[in-house]
């Protein structure tokens, strides 16, 4: 199985490629467009700002390649939230494959933003992603925007509000959880995505 | 419900973890990778490392390291330590680290804050804060305090120092209270609630756990996110699973 890790310029790639190792996959870290296309699966991981994220999808004409794959995609965290339609954060448009918005969590007394620990997901759609030991349990978050539930919504947390833990469309999916530091839920979230 | 977080806090030098008692006299307690792993198993949250001889002696951390605790941990790790640019954050984040703590070279240049911000997202920058109280009452800011010999006073106010770094983009504050550290005697839950009154972001309560009821106040009393600790859990005189068991059992929402 070929894995490729798409080099968006975020900083947090080693901890995702460490975790398919520990699965017994190396993954790839690319911008190459011939070698996104002809990966098996294809994540899109990211730390950082939605902005300057998409501003680099875009300087390396990923954004194209990306929106015309058909092999499953999996968006880890802002990776998930440059699926959809649009951000708040620096009011730039996504990806577009999932038809969703990005929106910071409004917080407020005792909620803390950015929403940075251990919280509790429930799947509300079945779905193959979230299925097994994915289906609930503790996983870890570090995020100040968020989608509200909506019709791609599989899975959903609660932090003052509901918001998607996970979303998924045709062959893109996403979550805003940290899979690779999420233990034993992320190990098998990642093993469905692999399955 | 965001559970509250259970964070041992691993002081490395030279490769190897180390404990001193009032940040003096340091002691090897183990193998980094083997004591992350021990955590991790326990039920740790988070693992915090401070390499606590970097910003003194004006080194970046060693990246090596990083990557082996990277490649095996399956929760999340910050690591602080000698990161003065966002060159020196990004490599630590590149070998696998989930955050960056920075503490001393913030308060050399406080626009660290925000470039580190810009970069990577306020969720991945923790400004950490070695704190003192003062004769005059004042708690006041501590500078290279990994080095008795070099830590130093500096004019910042606590507080005024964490509403500073949270408008620059600080995701997470880590307030060390350093009358209280490695003495066992309980965090200082005053200086915590006033660092709470004024910290809207996660607060990480750090110095003075010695039992299980340090911990159950510095989450009811005081409302941190998170309470980090270091002797008590390498000496083994607090057991993660049962404290957490215990702290269930007092209601508190814990990852279990």
């Amino acid at each position: 199985m070929s894995v490729v890790l798409v080099d968006s310029g975020g900083a947090n790639i080693g901890s995702v490629r460490y975790a398919l190792q520990r699965l017994g996959v190396e993954a790839s870290l690319s911008a190459d467009a011939a070698t996104i296309r002809a990966a098996d699966r294809v994540i899109l991981p990211g730390v950082g700002a939605a902005a300057p994220a998409m501003a680099r999808l875009r300087e390396t004409g990923l954004v194209e390649v990306l929106r015309g794959l058909g092999q499953p995609v999996l968006g880890v965290c802002l990776g998930m939230q440059l699926l959809c339609t649009h951000s708040d954060e620096g009011d730039v448009d996504g990806l577009g494959v999932i038809d969703a918005r990005v929106r910071r969590l409004r917080g407020g007394d005792g909620l803390r933003v950015p929403h940075m620990g251990w919280n509790r997901v429930h799947r509300v759609a079945p779905h193959p992603l979230c299925a097994g030991d994915a289906e609930a349990g503790w996983a870890y978050f570090v995020h100040a925007y968020a989608v509200p539930r909506c019709a791609a919504t599989l899975a959903t947390c609660e932090h003052g509000e509901v918001f998607s833990a996970a979303i998924g469309r045709a062959n893109f999916m996403g979550v805003q959880y940290h899979p690779e530091r999420s233990a034993a839920l992320g190990v098998a979230l990642l093993r469905n995505f692999l399955a | 419900m965001l559970s509250r977080r259970i964070i041992p806090c691993l002081d490395v030098r030279d490769g190897r973890v180390v404990k001193g008692v009032r940040f003096r006299d340091h002691a090897v307690v183990g193998d980094i990778v083997e004591l992350a792993l021990r955590y991790r198993d326990e039920g740790a949250d988070e693992l915090v490392f401070y390499d606590i001889a970097a910003s003194p002696e004006a080194r970046v951390v060693d990246v090596a390291w990083v990557e082996r605790v990277a490649r095996v941990i399956d929760i999340p790790f910050c690591v602080a330590g000698g990161i003065r640019s966002v060159a020196d954050a990004r490599a630590v984040l590149h070998a696998g680290a989930d955050k960056v703590s920075v503490n001393s070279p913030a308060l050399e240049r406080p626009g660290l804050i925000d470039e580190l911000a810009r970069e990577f997202g306020v969720q991945c920058v923790v400004v950490g804060i070695d704190s003192l109280r003062d004769e005059d009452g004042e708690w006041r800011v501590r500078q290279y305090t990994g080095d008795p010999l070099r830590t130093r006073n500096v004019a910042r106010r606590t507080l005024e120092w964490i509403e500073e770094a949270q408008r620059r983009g600080a995701g997470e504050i880590v307030l060390n209270c350093m009358g209280s550290d490695g003495v066992r005697a309980g965090y200082d839950l005053e200086q915590l609630r006033a660092a709470r009154t004024v910290c809207r972001v996660p607060l990480v309560a750090s110095g003075g756990a010695g039992a299980r009821e340090h911990f159950r106040d510095a989450f009811v009393a005081a409302d941190a996110d998170a309470a980090l600790a270091a002797s008590v859990f390498h000496s083994g005189a607090i057991a993660i699973p049962a404290l957490k068991s215990w702290l269930g059992e007092c209601g508190i929402e814990v990852r279990r």
